[in-house]
């Protein structure tokens, strides 16, 4: 049958359209033009009256900026500190809470309640308990246990360290649920044969257990390294990049290119660096999942 | 030994004695960190709305304050105007909500229940969204909501908020994997019956849709009210900025108490949201783990 603006009213083309323009509308805008533009920007230099190519300058400027090595250099610090403090932790609680029987919706939720805070909150909360005097929440805790005050975010090299604990204690409660509901999907016919062979508690974790959620942790690791390659908000509101830049992060220094800059926003730079970073994220999850293949089928 | 929702331990494991010894050690001590973590800083939070500057410098751990300062509570939402800021915040988020569900519901019916010949490619369009981390967004969606390809700026403007948190990949993945394993039998029973594509849509599906709603409303609203960096850059005048983004700002013009009043405020939606909804939240969140794979 030939296709004509009739068949295609009768075929119902016109009410097709009328549910998915919305949604065309929307990511055309706010979805996939500004992604185009974020590479086609890298090119050009513009003050949004006029906008000119300039070829590879922005990267050059970019990759030339004394800071971008000291902020490369934090937020891999950062994603290596979140990956030390962070990925243990959850997976060891949601092994424990997975063995408790009564009152486990209790024990998930008040793992969840850290990830229901705004972090704004979270974070101004967290600054004055690492208040760096001695009275300071922390700094009492510490006494207690007969250890000298911490001065926290005030020196440069206890200043990450701090972020991090308080990003690993806002985030955990979501990887906990997580690592819970892969628990429940472990068949227990496999710790019933691990049982027949003898195999103790110890065992059963190191041998059937953490090989079972292989897959989800695998996915959870580069799901926190694309995550924490683009931290703003724990450097930003608590120490501002510093003390002494110990804490500026590559999306702080987008951030400082784009919106605070006092010549006028320098987008070019912003988004080469952006489109910079963006790339490196997509070679690493390619190079991570090829890897990963290879060990989950082995 | 066949226990179908056994764990690790047996039910002979937990018969011994070093186990069952060794289980309610774990319990305490799990229970006792689940509380002190979670929602110790929430309690102390709530506490230091109600004491006095003085006695939460120099006693901060004190269990209970010298004399409840209630006047901490009414200045916060008064004289700093968090009344204001927490309008705004529902505001966003009520805003953010209606649009993401919105686009979601009639984008997932498109997408896996109309199914036009250009479905395909829209689908892909889409799913590829996911794989582009945010940061790169960041500058050229900031200028478009300064220069919208039709109209005004967009800047204080709500729509700036709310459109870019409709434009989610993944609300649409998860409405459509679930359109996608609704019974067709209903659709074409509905369609014989002479029920035209809106009325199916309207009638048929959403009702049947109502846990990916809810699993879609929880995550755009927490969504919403989580957000910062974003509405800071397109809501620069104060008047229309949510709680989150006056917090930081507020801290230098007032007294501590007063602060810690005002952030104890801005917990309590999403507070009250997740205890009343605690099960969707928790779906939703291993549904989050399950599906971004």
């Amino acid at each position: 049958m030939k296709r004509t603006p009739l068949t295609w009213y009768r075929g119902g083309g016109l009410s097709n359209l009328l549910f998915l323009t919305p949604m065309i509308i929307v990511f055309a805008v706010f979805s996939w033009s500004p992604i185009v533009r974020s590479f086609v920007m890298s090119f050009q230099k513009t003050n949004l009256i006029t906008t000119s190519w300039v070829g590879l300058d922005n990267f050059e400027n970019v990759l030339t900026d004394p800071l971008l090595g000291t902020a490369v250099v934090n937020t891999l610090y950062f994603a290596v500190l979140a990956l030390i403090f962070g990925f243990p932790v959850p997976l060891l609680l949601a092994v424990l809470m997975s063995e408790v029987k009564r009152g486990k919706g209790v024990y998930s939720a008040l793992a969840y309640l850290p990830v229901v805070i705004p972090p704004v909150v979270a974070v101004l909360l967290w600054k004055f308990f690492y208040d760096a005097s001695p009275t300071g929440v922390f700094n009492t805790m510490l006494g207690w246990v007969g250890i000298a005050p911490q001065p926290w975010l005030q020196s440069s090299a206890s200043a990450m360290p701090s972020l991090v604990i308080e990003a690993t204690w806002a985030a955990a409660g979501g990887s906990i649920i997580i690592y819970l509901a892969a628990l429940l999907s472990v068949p227990p016919e496999l710790y019933d044969a691990a049982e027949v062979d003898g195999a103790s508690v110890w065992r059963k974790v190191w041998h059937v257990t953490l090989p079972q959620l292989r897959g989800v942790v695998f996915i959870m690791l580069i799901l926190q390294v694309i995550a924490t390659a683009q931290v703003f908000l724990e450097p930003f509101l608590f120490t501002g990049g510093g003390p002494n830049n110990a804490t500026v992060t590559v999306l702080m220094l987008i951030y400082r290119y784009a919106f605070q800059n006092s010549l006028g926003g320098n987008y070019g730079e912003a988004t080469a660096l952006s489109v910079m970073l963006a790339i490196v994220l997509a070679v690493l999850s390619f190079a991570y999942f090829r890897v990963t293949e290879r060990w989950s089928s082995t | 030994m066949s226990d179908t929702d056994r764990g690790i331990l047996s039910t002979f494991d937990r018969r011994g004695r070093g186990v069952r010894a060794g289980m309610s050690f774990v319990h305490v001590l799990l229970f006792g960190g689940l509380v002190v973590a979670g929602l110790g800083p929430i309690l102390w939070l709530g506490k230091a709305a109600v004491t006095s500057t003085q006695d939460t410098i120099t006693q901060p751990i004190a269990l209970w304050p010298h004399g409840i300062d209630w006047a901490n509570l009414t200045q916060a939402w008064f004289e700093v105007h968090i009344d204001q800021y927490f309008l705004n915040t529902v505001v966003i988020a009520v805003g953010s909500w209606l649009f993401s569900l919105a686009l979601a519901t009639t984008a997932g019916y498109g997408l896996s229940v109309l199914r036009p010949r250009y479905a395909g490619i829209l689908n892909g369009a889409v799913l590829a969204t996911l794989f582009v981390p945010s940061v790169v967004l960041l500058v050229p969606l900031y200028l478009t909501i300064v220069h919208p390809p039709v109209g005004q700026s967009l800047l204080n403007n709500y729509l700036a908020v709310w459109l870019p948190a409709a434009a989610n990949a993944f609300n649409i993945l998860l409405v459509k994997r679930f359109f996608d394993n609704l019974p067709r039998e209903v659709f074409e029973a509905a369609r014989t019956d002479g029920a035209g594509p809106i009325r199916l849509f309207w009638s048929i599906v959403l009702p049947m849709s109502r846990p990916i709603l809810g699993v879609v409303s929880v995550f755009a609203i927490i969504a919403s009210l989580k957000d910062y960096l974003w509405p800071m850059l397109v809501l620069p005048d104060p008047a229309v900025q949510p709680l989150g983004v006056r917090l930081p700002a507020i801290q230098s013009q007032v007294e501590l108490d007063v602060f810690l009043a005002a952030l104890a405020i801005s917990t309590i939606i999403p507070i009250v949201l997740f205890l009343a909804f605690q099960r969707v939240f928790l779906r939703s969140a291993g549904l989050g783990g399950a599906v971004k794979g």
